[in-house]
């Protein structure tokens, strides 16, 4: 079965949601990634969006972290005190979905400026919670939907949400584990928390290793045991694109 | 709306407009727009079309913000172009994470000198924003945490469902960090889709948000936030959303979407008729009640 990378990032997302109890999501391919978890391998998940709806059982698939069809048959809606306060900072959620412009081989992310922050070549939407999310989180997830040099750098241009290493060197010790899941089209990037680089184990088929390294801006470690990622089921699949996105919103 | 945004809105002015993408105060943007006012200090979470027009309406001189962007549905041309390119003019920007935003407007409203939070930590933003400061506990030596200043805007304008003639604010739905920037600010602008009997919001007073005791002026003003949404009400416009990158990216089109829409609308009203009842049918919603409850009584 043909499948889009939009299909292919959502499934294996998706997977690594197994036995997590609260998400917390944006919209788009985390979207996608926790309602199919919630339809497979996490029946019991909590999806936390940053608008403040906890518990969100949609109607339609959502089209921004606000939208109506998220409220009706919620079961929560919190103001932002209490969900940035009680909810993140109060450490109940396991993992945080962040996405960004830049990551580093400490899973530290940017998604402010590209160049100069006072002069910047590219202005991008900033911090917003993604800071919040990696600070609170238990651990923290990253879907890239490009894999290349540009994006995963050996140097930031500026970090917005620092992982937990950036933070115990400020003399701040973190509550969370940091990025612990990178997934990109070419395969999967992990690390176990505080002191550890991301390491490449696994990879899509038809990828290797060297092609993953080639387009990572930083010497790479690649894991002894690295694995294949078994692809995208027919149930999975049909799941996605029949229950979870039928318009195609996001599946692209 | 003209006599509360002539009354309490003044050049040079700081003023907070908030709605997390739902109940965006837009007409109250457009008519800020519309009287011309310049020099702004706009502190705003969530800094979208609104401030991006805002900004090419000549209006901002500052912007205090946690995030920049055309929600899920592109960017904001003038915002880009006055923080890339300083044209027409530079943008004085300010930027915080979500909570650290929050956490000023807490500070504001309970007039403490700062608030702390557990972010920032590694992060370059306080390299680049001296408000944001580290502090020792004073409980514990090795204690570090990160504080935010409070924010006393001189206006808040925040949109809601609906208010009585005194200001009491019923809100459902996402309820966002309206009420804290209400008092926060040294005067509060409510803008309402409908202005209720007292009894209907006595009956129910667990869904007032904002005690008319912190309101300045309620304005009635039916549609006042697309394109975003009143839950209940209307829609969020998610065309008009997606349409915006275009129109913003191309400084021309912006300056004539503003005259057309904005400049060329003497009020709120006449944008709403502008648009037509067909497309806002397109934007209206179905019922889905909650079941009342017993706030009981005595016998």
């Amino acid at each position: 079965m043909d499948t889009t990378s939009s299909e292919l990032l959502s499934v294996v997302a998706s997977r690594e949601l197994a036995g997590k109890h609260t998400v917390f999501a944006g919209i788009g391919l985390p979207t996608l990634a926790a309602s199919l978890a919630h339809l497979t391998v996490a029946p019991d998940l909590e999806i936390v969006y940053e608008s403040g709806v906890c518990g969100a059982h949609p109607s339609h698939l959502p089209e921004t972290i606000a939208d109506a069809v998220l409220i009706t048959g919620a079961e929560a809606v919190l103001p932002m005190p209490a969900l940035f306060g009680n909810v993140l900072q109060g450490g109940h959620i396991d993992v945080g979905f962040l996405g960004a412009a830049q990551i580093d081989r400490w899973g530290n992310l940017n998604s402010s400026v590209i160049g100069d922050w006072a002069k910047p070549a590219v202005r991008l939407p900033g911090p917003g919670g993604a800071m919040e999310v990696m600070a609170n989180s238990g651990e923290v997830f990253v879907v890239m939907r490009r894999h290349d040099r540009r994006s995963f750098v050996d140097q930031l241009d500026f970090c917005t949400s620092p992982g937990p290493d950036r933070a115990l060197a400020d003399g701040i010790r973190p509550l969370g584990a940091g990025v612990t899941r990178v997934i990109t089209e070419l395969g999967i990037l992990a690390r176990a928390g505080a002191g550890e680089p991301l390491r490449l184990v696994a990879v899509h088929p038809g990828v290797s290793a060297d092609q993953v390294r080639a387009a990572t801006g930083w010497d790479l470690d690649v894991a002894d045991d690295l694995t294949t990622i078994e692809p995208p089921g027919e149930a999975e699949l049909r799941r996605l694109r029949e229950e979870v996105d039928p318009e195609r919103v996001y599946l692209r | 709306m003209a006599d509360a945004v002539a009354a309490f809105v003044h050049d040079g002015d700081t003023v907070s407009l908030e709605g997390f993408t739902h109940l965006i105060p837009t007409a109250a943007g457009h008519e800020i727009i519309r009287q011309g006012r310049r020099g702004l200090t706009v502190v705003r979470m969530t800094a979208d079309i609104v401030v991006d027009q805002m900004l090419a309406g000549g209006c901002v001189r500052k912007l205090v913000s946690s995030f920049v962007g055309n929600s899920s549905a592109g960017s904001l041309g003038e915002l880009r172009r006055r923080i890339e390119r300083a044209d027409p003019e530079p943008l004085e920007f300010e930027e915080y994470s979500h909570y650290g935003m929050i956490c000023r407007y807490l500070a504001g409203a309970q007039r403490l000198p700062f608030y702390p939070l557990r972010s920032y930590a590694g992060s370059d933003l306080p390299s680049v924003n001296p408000g944001i400061r580290k502090v020792r506990s004073p409980y514990d030596e090795d204690d570090q945490v990160y504080v935010v200043p409070p924010i006393h805007p001189d206006v808040a304008i925040v949109h809601a469902q609906r208010a009585d003639r005194a200001g009491n604010t019923q809100v459902w739905g996402l309820t966002g960090i309206q009420a804290e920037a209400v008092y926060a600010a040294k005067k509060a602008v409510v803008v309402v889709e409908e202005v209720v009997d007292d009894e209907v919001i006595r009956r129910d007073p667990n869904r007032t948000l904002i005690p008319a005791h912190a309101v300045d002026a309620v304005v009635a003003c039916p549609r006042g936030a697309h394109p975003s949404f009143a839950q209940g009400y209307y829609d969020r416009d998610n065309q008009f959303y997606r349409g915006w990158s275009a129109i913003s990216a191309d400084p021309a089109r912006l300056r004539d979407w503003l005259a057309e829409w904005v400049l060329g609308t003497r009020d709120h009203a006449e944008y709403v008729a502008k648009l037509g009842e067909r497309y806002w049918a397109e934007l209206a919603v179905d019922e889905a009640l909650s079941l009342p409850v017993n706030y009981g009584r005595r016998r």
